[in-house]
C-alpha cells in the first residue's frame, strides 16, 4: 500500500509542533469567519492569503486549509442558535437545526451538526488519500486537448446542476472569463482591454473579486435582511454529546448517502451549498416520516452538515490533481499554492510528495482537532454574536479592505474591491450565480492558453476534442451536461401537453 | 442595525420590482460584452502565422456573453407587464445605502487619508449613528481597531498598510 507509506511520511511533516500550531490557529480563526456574517471561506482565506506569503508552504496551506475546515464548522453555530446561516452552505441546518434549539435540544442539535460535519470530511479526505494519486497518475498523459475538455466539463456542469437561469449561469461565467483575459495576452504579449488604463495592465485579480462579491456583497445583503441577534445559548457538557453519539450510529444510512451526495457535488463543482440542499431534500425524501422535518428532526442536521463539509472537503481533490478548483474557496486555495511558487496539477505529485501528503495527513488531523474545538468552545464563539451588528458591519469592511490592499499593495484593488462588492449584491438579488464567475476569473488564462495550444496542434479544428476515445468521452459528458437545462424545458412542455 | 426588520406594513409598503434592475444590469452586461467584442476584433480574432492571434479566446467569450445577456434583456421585456418579483423594499434598500454611501465615502478617504484615520471614523460612525454606543466605547474600539491592525500587520508581519499625513507626521 504506497497510498499508506506515503500518508505516514505525510503525517510526520503535519505532525511538528509549528504545524500543530499552525493547525489550532486556523481552526479557530476559520469558526470566527464562520461565525461573522460578512467573512466567509473563501474571502476568509483571500484576506489571510498575504500573511502566509512569508511562511514555507506546508504550513502555510496548513493553516489556510484549517480556516476552511473552521469555517465549515463555524457555519452550523450561527444557523443552530440564531436561525443565521453564517455560511450559505449551512443554510440548510437552520431548517431543523433552529427548531431543535427552541425546543431546548440545541446542545443535541450542535453535538449532531459537529459529528456529522467531521463524519463527512473524513470520508473525503479518505476519498482523497487513495483517488487523488490515481487521478494524478492518470492525469500525467493529460495533453493540451484532454485539459481544455477538462475544463469544459467543469464550466458545463455549473450549467447543467445549477438551480439559476442557464442564461444567467453561462452570462455570469463569461463575465469571469472576459476579466481574465484583461491585461497582457501571455501568449503575443499584446494588451487586450486596458482601453488605455495603466492600472488595468495586470488585469482583475480574482482574490480582489472573491473580497468583494463575498464580503463586501454579503455586507450589504446583511444590513437588507435586517439583523437582529436573538439566539439560544447554549452549553455543552460531555453527558449530552455522549448522549447524541449514542443516537447517531442510528443514521447511519443518511451519513452515507450524505456523503455520496457531497463527495460527487465537490468533485464536479457543485459545491457544498447545493450539496447540503440536495442532501436535505433526499434524506426528507426517504424518511418514514417526512412531516417531521423542519421542525426539528435530528436527520435535517445530519445530512445537510455531512454533505457540505464531504463537498467542501472533496472540492479539493481536482483541486490537487488537476489544478482545476471545484469551489471558491479551493480556488484561493489554488491562486495561494501559485503565489508559493507551486503549480497544482499531476506534477504536484510527483515533485512535492512532501507537501502532498503533508496537507492530506492535516486533513485528517486537522478535521479532528477542529471537532474538538468546537466541541469545547460553542459558547465563546455564541458570545461573539452578541457583539452588536453596528460593531461587527464597519469591522468586516475594514477587514476586507485590509485584505484587498495587502494582495498587491495597490488603492485601485480596494476600488476594484467596492465595485466587486455591489455587483456581487446585484448578483445575489437577480439570481446570478458567482462560483462560475470566480472560477472563470481564475481558470480564464488557463483555459485560453489549453484551447490555443490544441488549435494550434490541430491547425484550428475543433475536431481535436473528439480526436481520442479519452478527450472526445469527457468534451461528450460535458456537452451533455451543457443541454441538461434543455432536457428539463422539454420534458416540462411534454407534461403541461398532457 | 437597530432591527429594521420591523419594516412597515400594510398599504404604505413600497417594494421595487425585480425587472427594472434586471433589465439594467443585463444591458450593462451586453455594453461590457460590446467592448470585449470591439477590442478582440482591434487586437485580431483570426490566425496569424504563428497561431491564434491575441482577440481569438475572447471574442468568443464576448460573443458568449452578449448571447445570454440578451437572452436575460429579451426575457425580462417579454414578461415586463406580468413580473411582479420584488427585488426589495424601499426600507430595506435604505439600510443598504446606509451602508454603502458611508464605504463609498471611506475607501475615497483612504486614497488620501491611508487606512487608519479612515477605519476609526467608519467604525466610530456607526457605533454614534446605528448603535447608540456613549463616546466612550465608541472612541475607543474606533481607535482600538486599528491600532490592533497596525500591531498585526505592519509589526508583527511586516506587511505595509497605506499611511496617509498623519501618519507621516507621526513619524511612520
Amino acid at each position: 500500500m504506497e497510498e499508506i507509506n506515503n500518508l505516514m511520511q505525510g503525517f510526520s511533516v503535519a505532525m511538528t509542533l509549528p504545524n500543530l500550531v499552525y493547525m489550532l490557529v486556523g481552526i479557530t480563526l476559520g469558526i470566527l469567519i464562520g461565525v461573522l456574517p460578512g467573512l466567509g471561506g473563501a474571502n476568509g482565506i483571500a484576506i489571510l492569503l498575504p500573511l502566509t506569503f512569508s511562511m514555507n508552504p506546508t504550513s502555510a496551506i496548513i493553516m489556510l486549509s484549517c480556516i476552511y475546515w473552521g469555517a465549515l464548522f463555524g457555519g452550523a453555530i450561527t444557523s443552530i442558535l440564531f436561525n443565521i446561516p453564517g455560511e450559505p452552505w449551512s443554510v440548510a441546518t437552520t431548517f431543523d437545526g433552529y427548531p431543535m434549539a427552541q425546543d431546548g435540544r440545541a446542545a443535541q442539535a450542535l453535538t449532531a451538526a459537529f459529528t456529522s460535519s467531521f463524519v463527512g470530511a473524513l470520508f473525503a479526505v479518505a476519498l482523497i488519500t487513495f483517488l487523488a494519486p490515481v487521478l494524478a497518475k492518470f492525469a500525467l498523459h493529460f495533453g493540451p486537448a484532454e485539459y481544455f475538455a477538462v475544463q469544459l466539463l467543469t464550466f458545463c456542469s455549473f450549467v447543467g446542476m445549477s438551480k439559476e437561469p442557464p442564461a444567467k449561469v453561462i452570462a455570469s461565467m463569461m463575465l469571469g472569463f472576459a476579466l481574465a483575459a484583461v491585461g497582457m495576452d501571455t501568449v503575443t504579449g499584446q494588451l487586450r482591454m486596458t482601453f488605455g488604463f495603466p492600472e488595468l495592465l495586470k488585469g482583475f485579480d480574482f482574490l480582489i473579486a472573491v473580497i468583494g462579491l463575498f464580503g463586501i456583497g454579503e455586507i450589504l445583503l446583511t444590513m437588507e435582511e435586517g439583523l437582529a441577534f436573538k439566539g439560544k445559548s447554549a452549553r455543552l457538557n460531555m453527558r449530552v454529546v455522549l448522549q447524541t453519539w449514542r443516537e447517531l450510529p442510528r443514521y447511519w444510512m443518511t451519513f452515507l448517502r450524505s456523503t455520496a451526495v457531497g463527495c460527487w457535488m465537490g468533485i464536479t463543482p457543485g459545491g457544498a451549498t447545493p450539496a447540503s440542499f440536495m442532501s436535505y431534500g433526499i434524506a426528507r425524501r426517504m424518511s418514514k416520516e417526512p412531516d417531521s422535518f423542519g421542525k426539528g428532526q435530528i436527520e435535517g442536521v445530519l445530512a445537510p452538515e455531512t454533505a457540505a463539509h464531504a463537498a467542501g472537503t472533496s472540492a479539493l481533490l481536482p483541486m490537487l490533481t488537476l489544478g482545476i478548483p471545484g469551489s471558491p474557496t479551493a480556488a484561493v486555495l489554488l491562486g495561494g499554492l501559485m503565489i508559493w511558487g507551486l503549480q497544482p496539477g499531476p506534477m504536484l505529485f510527483v515533485e512535492h510528495k512532501d507537501f502532498v501528503w503533508g496537507l492530506i495527513a492535516s486533513m485528517y488531523l486537522g478535521n479532528l482537532v477542529g471537532l474538538l474545538v468546537v466541541l469545547t468552545t460553542v459558547p465563546f464563539w455564541a458570545a461573539f454574536l452578541r457583539i452588536p451588528f453596528s460593531v461587527i458591519a464597519p469591522v468586516i469592511v475594514v477587514i476586507c479592505a485590509v485584505g484587498a490592499y495587502t494582495v498587491h499593495s495597490s488603492m485601485f484593488d480596494v476600488v476594484m474591491m467596492l465595485v466587486f462588492g455591489i455587483v456581487g449584491y446585484l448578483f445575489k438579488k437577480l439570481k446570478y450565480p458567482m462560483a462560475p464567475m470566480v472560477l472563470a476569473l481564475v481558470l480564464g488564462d488557463m483555459a485560453e492558453a489549453s484551447f490555443r495550444q490544441s488549435m494550434l496542434l490541430s491547425q484550428g479544428s475543433l475536431s481535436i476534442f473528439w480526436s481520442n476515445p479519452l478527450v472526445g468521452s469527457i468534451s461528450g459528458l460535458a456537452i451533455l451536461l451543457l443541454m441538461w437545462p434543455l432536457w428539463s424545458v422539454a420534458k416540462e412542455a411534454m407534461g403541461s401537453r398532457k | 442595525m437597530n432591527e429594521p426588520s420591523h419594516g412597515p406594513t400594510g398599504p404604505e409598503k413600497r417594494a421595487f420590482k425585480e425587472r427594472g434592475p434586471e433589465l439594467a444590469v443585463a444591458a450593462l452586461l451586453m455594453l461590457i460584452a460590446g467592448l470585449v467584442i470591439k477590442d478582440s476584433l482591434r487586437v485580431g480574432m483570426d490566425w496569424a502565422d504563428d497561431g491564434p492571434r491575441a482577440g481569438y479566446f475572447p471574442f468568443y467569450i464576448g460573443l458568449l456573453l452578449l448571447a445570454s445577456s440578451t437572452t436575460v434583456f429579451l426575457s425580462t421585456l417579454l414578461t415586463w407587464g406580468n413580473n411582479h418579483a420584488e427585488f426589495a423594499e424601499r426600507e430595506q434598500l435604505a439600510t443598504v445605502f446606509a451602508m454603502l454611501i458611508p464605504m463609498t465615502a471611506y475607501i475615497i478617504a483612504m486614497v488620501w487619508l491611508g487606512i487608519y484615520l479612515p477605519s476609526a471614523l467608519l467604525i466610530g460612525y456607526f457605533m454614534r449613528r446605528y448603535g447608540n454606543f456613549g463616546w466612550l466605547p465608541a472612541v475607543s474600539v474606533s481607535l482600538a481597531v486599528p491600532l490592533a491592525f497596525f500591531i498585526v500587520f505592519e509589526r508583527w508581519f511586516l506587511v505595509p498598510l497605506p499611511k496617509g499625513p498623519i501618519e507621516n507626521l507621526l513619524g511612520f
